[in-house]
């Protein structure tokens, strides 16, 4: 999130698209009542059905699966044409002055953008960027036109760009009707008024879509262009949905990058630290400061080992090769035999992969798997999926029993990047260790196996730094030493850093993530443990706990004031400045270097950008266009109706193409558009609440929720049992399916697609054949394919059958 | 009888001092608040936690007595959730304790207390000893490396790294804990790295 869940209280107008607030967020969901009751906000969700925020909203906006950037694309046109985005905010804190370069165009027949290519590697496009950069004068400026009516200014692109999103063709894409797509953008476009706060809430319902990364990209363009960006009530706001998902994506969990969205270096392109420093550090914005990052971790990482004679370690980072190694990628080199033993800590992705039958069919090519959890899971417990004989399985398995959250003490990030302290309260049952306390161990026993010198290259491994045991007893791990390196220090004396400020790139600084610098600054009173709740104020609560970056609220948060510094609204002003620019008052954590003057402040609000103005037009970081378009999903029953040479997203990442449903043959075969979901007693894979009798009683099974006229034409009955089967349900030639209770329900109603009647289904995917209560696994529907930037599956969309049992 | 929300959830969840409210006449929410309000002091240690379910980071209070957490409910002192919490949050001591038939807490059956060890082909768990696990796990990841890794590419770059193994981290762990994953799997040389935030 750019702001923080209390901040909910000062929206005017929120937006939850592709999420659902009330549903998966319930304790959120007050501060959304908040604004309503004390400000008279108004909440818009769009979502393909009544779900419950929908129920409680004042206008529900009813979407197909797959079509946010067709809705959100519609808003953006709805914005320009009526001139309703907030001028001196665009003008000022955004790139819509920027002239782009001449050779950038768009095909509106293929739905390609300019630079175009093939990728033989993986049968899709990709892009040549260099027509989307900015125009440049001799010296390197950006050229840019202030009044923004040159015809290759960015917002002059964007309109002729958007200009195809008309409410008939969005009506015709989304299913929705054209006068409450009207109404919506009409409600949601008056926060572009200067003193009005637009909030977007989103969650999976955005990001699980091939072309997930632009449905977040088309939200931070709304709200760049309304001007609720960086004020409070405003943001783009992801409402996640783990209690440490924030964390442990900063922590990096990911392949493709080190703690702190460092880039993961790559053998083509990062051989030496040199090359690393000079492709990946810009010549401006807060990422200039990369190097000193990167090195500090590599101080944390290798201690003393590390220093400058050998670039700090830099070669023990293994490097990447070009391949995809997320999620879908991983599992499909596991089926083809390349990966031949897994460490899972505390993950299921035996239930929550796309495909997830085949997956566990992979899992068979590991000779050994380490599960650590807190209860039996279907990962661990593949060898007994029905159907299976554990005999044909050779894979050696070891579970390891984990402690619970209120069992052991340590941080987590929330949605609001607020990291706060848990403290433990109980001893854990029986043998059950802390994963901090097993990794601890497992790596020591692995440094002591190398330590002969035994064994490929043990370098990187026996010169790790893993000092973290308790002073009284070496074999307990000791959390607060783990907090220090993460927080930093200075590697002469140990002292701890302030924050990130200090960082250097010389080898004099120690710091395992950036981001988290500052937040265990010191022993007595660490920021995370700190429970000093805001008084007065506009709801930072900056006494509560930390959050990253150096105790932020709302990022970019020099845009809640003009560029002469007055607040857009003077009820929520967040900094005050004396004549002579001097900063005398804050709410928040001013979001600029403190060495700027007023003046800089002003010109550069987006810190972390080169150009420092948000990107309407995204010159960079985004693989697959500088604007959002709308391409179906991977599978969908109708043709791109924008773009008719195109389907779905040219760059998206797509696996097994033979399990995807794209014939017309396929399409008839598979009628009905499938969307998974969440429901709030249940978490996830199941597998913690499965085992919880409590919530097992609120929610006992598996269901498919159906429209009642598709139920009528079916024959389903409330409570029948219903097979539902996709097209990677096929085995040894013979389609089979999976079984869910049917909830025939008015939530859902047929929707009209370009004249044509289509059915939506729903489904959650909690269930598995483990725990307490058990179920089939919905995720054995899903496809293997994923986003152009990030490959997340695309589960909110997909084609399947539904049928009565024993019809 | 009527109760205010916050007396009911604490009625309701706690069963160790449920054999003493149950002799309470709940005539009025005045009595229940006035007779619950000393026991719970008498009886029980505060310990704040954060709920382990969705992103909002509620804050939890659990009740401890005698090292054992009898009782959880919301904060009241935490901004974000101000005592409140969903189903899941009410519900987190079920995490480690059920009630039996007569609303005794017992230890969850399921919770896993021991390592556990399937051997190939086998269709039964065993019980093991923890160095034994930890022991044999490490050598089956060093077998596993030494046999795949690669020093340098095809091009001559160093790339340390190897393909043979994957790493799944998890958002249900602590930054503490994840950070350590990842220094561990870079150690080791796994580029396989992912985790349910993809998912």
């Amino acid at each position: 999130m750019t702001n923080h869940w209390i901040d909910y209280k000062n929206s005017d107008v929120i937006m939850n698209i592709g999420g659902n607030t009330a549903e998966n967020h319930p304790i959120s969901m007050k501060w959304v009542e908040r604004a309503r009751a004390e400000r008279g906000a108004k909440l818009i969700t769009v979502d393909p059905r009544i779900t419950r925020t929908a129920a409680v909203a004042d206008l529900h906006v009813p979407i197909r699966p797959g079509t946010n950037i067709a809705y959100l694309g519609g808003l953006i046109n709805y914005i320009l044409q009526n001139e309703l985005y907030q001028k001196e905010y665009v003008q000022h804190y955004t790139n819509a002055t920027y002239l782009i370069n001449e050779g950038f165009s768009f095909d509106e027949e293929t739905g390609l953008f300019s630079g175009a290519q093939d990728d033989a590697a993986r049968n899709a496009k990709k892009y040549d960027t260099s027509s989307w950069q900015y125009q440049r004068d001799v010296e390197g400026n950006i050229l840019k036109d202030p009044t923004m009516q040159h015809p290759n200014c960015v917002l002059q692109l964007m309109k002729k760009f958007y200009a195809k999103y008309s409410l008939d063709k969005v009506s015709k894409v989304t299913g929705c009707p054209q006068e409450t797509l009207e109404e919506s953008y009409k409600l949601f476009s008056s926060t572009g008024q200067p003193g009005k706060a637009g909030n977007i809430l989103y969650a999976m319902g955005i990001t699980q879509f091939t072309h997930g990364a632009q449905n977040v990209r088309a939200i931070a363009v709304v709200q760049l262009l309304l001007g609720n960006m960086g004020i409070p009530g405003g943001g783009v706001n992801a409402q996640r949905g783990q209690s440490n998902v924030q964390g442990s994506t900063d922590m990096a969990i990911l392949y493709h990058i080190l703690p702190g969205y460092l880039g993961a270096p790559r053998a083509a392109l990062h051989p030496t630290l040199a090359d690393y420093n000079e492709r990946e550090t810009p010549a401006s914005g807060w990422w200039v400061n990369k190097p000193k990052y990167l090195v500090s971790m590599l101080k944390a990482f290798w201690g003393n080992n590390a220093t400058r004679a050998n670039d700090f370690c830099y070669d023990y980072l293994p490097k990447l090769d070009q391949r995809d190694h997320s999620h879908i990628a991983m599992y499909k080199y596991m089926g083809e035999g390349e990966i031949e033993g897994m460490i899972c800590w505390a993950d299921n992705p035996a239930v929550t992969g796309p495909s997830a039958g085949h997956k566990r069919h992979y899992q068979a090519n590991l000779k050994w798997l380490v599960s650590v959890d807190i209860f039996e899971n279907e990962t661990a417990s593949f060898w007994k999926a029905p159907g299976t004989n554990p005999a044909d399985i050779q894979t050696e398995v070891f579970l390891l029993p984990a402690t619970c959250s209120f069992e052991r003490d340590g941080t987590k990030a929330n949605s609001g990047r607020w990291i706060q302290w848990q403290w433990k309260a109980q001893d854990p049952p029986g043998e059950c260790k802390s994963d901090l306390q097993v990794v601890y161990e497992l790596f020591k026993k692995l440094q002591e196996v190398y330590a002969g010198g035994s064994g490929a290259f043990p370098d990187p491994i026996v010169k790790m730094k893993w000092d973290y045991g308790k002073d009284e007893d070496e074999s307990q791990v000791d959390v607060v030493k783990v907090c220090l390196e993460l927080n930093g220090y200075n590697t002469a004396d140990q002292s701890l850093v302030t924050n990130f400020v200090s960082l250097q790139d010389d080898g004099s600084t120690a710091c395992g993530n950036w981001l988290y610098s500052g937040y265990y600054n010191n022993l007595e009173n660490p920021a995370c443990k700190s429970r000093i709740r805001e008084t007065e104020g506009i709801g930072s609560n900056l006494g509560w706990s930390f959050a990253w970056p150096l105790n932020r609220r709302i990022v970019y948060n020099r845009c809640s004031a003009d560029p002469a510094g007055k607040p857009w609204n003077p009820e929520l002003q967040v900094f005050w400045w004396d004549e002579e620019g001097k900063l005398v008052k804050n709410l928040d954590i001013p979001d600029w270097p403190g060495s700027w003057s007023f003046e800089e402040v002003a010109q550069f609000p987006f810190i972390m950008l080169p150009e420092g103005h948000g990107r309407l037009f995204a010159v960079a970081g985004v693989s697959d266009g500088p604007l959002p378009a709308h391409y179906e999903p991977a599978e969908s029953p109708v043709p791109n109706l924008f773009y008719p040479r195109a389907t779905f997203n040219p760059v998206s990442q797509r696996f097994y193409e033979e399990h995807l449903a794209e014939t017309d043959e396929d399409r008839a075969r598979y009628p009905y558009i499938m969307s998974t979901y969440r429901v709030t007693e249940h978490y996830q894979s199941g597998i913690v609440t499965r085992n919880m009798p409590w919530l097992n009683e609120l929610m006992p099974e598996l269901f498919i929720e159906i429209d009642e006229e598709l139920a009528a034409e079916l024959n389903i009955y409330n409570g029948d049992t219903v097979i539902i089967e996709s097209k990677r349900l096929f085995k040894n030639g013979e389609q089979s399916g999976i079984e869910a209770k049917a909830c025939i329900t008015k939530r859902l109603k047929p929707m009209v697609i370009n004249g044509q009647k289509k059915h939506i289904v729903g489904m959650p995917f909690h269930w598995g054949f483990m725990g307490m209560a058990k179920g089939a696994i919905t995720n054995d529907l899903s496809p293997s394919v994923g986003d152009a930037n990030t490959t997340i599956p695309e589960y909110k969309a997909f084609l399947c059958n539904i049928k009565r049992k024993g019809a | 009888m009527k109760l205010s929300r916050r007396s009911f959830l604490k009625l309701t969840g706690t069963a160790a001092a449920a054999a003493t409210l149950t002799s309470l006449s709940l005539q009025g929410d005045k009595k229940a608040e006035a007779s619950y309000q000393p026991i719970r002091l008498h009886y029980a240690r505060e310990v704040p936690t954060i709920c382990t379910f969705c992103g909002v980071g509620c804050g939890i209070l659990c009740y401890v007595r005698d090292g054992v957490v009898v009782n959880t409910e919301g904060d009241p002192d935490h901004p974000i959730n101000e005592g409140t919490l969903c189903s899941k949050g009410s519900s987190i001591i079920n995490i480690s304790y059920i009630y039996d038939e007569k609303g005794k807490p017992k230890l969850n059956p399921n919770r896993l207390t021991k390592p556990l060890y399937r051997a190939p082909g086998s269709d039964r768990w065993e019980e093991k000893d923890w160095d034994w696990m930890l022991d044999t796990i490490v050598q089956r990841i060093k077998d596993t490396r030494d046999r795949s890794f690669e020093e340098k590419d095809a091009n001559g770059v160093t790339v340390n790294r190897t393909q043979a193994i994957a790493w799944l981290g998890s958002a249900f762990c602590t930054n503490e804990e994840n950070y350590l994953f990842h220094k561990m799997a870079r150690a080791m040389g796994v580029i396989n790295i992912d985790h349910c935030a993809r998912l």
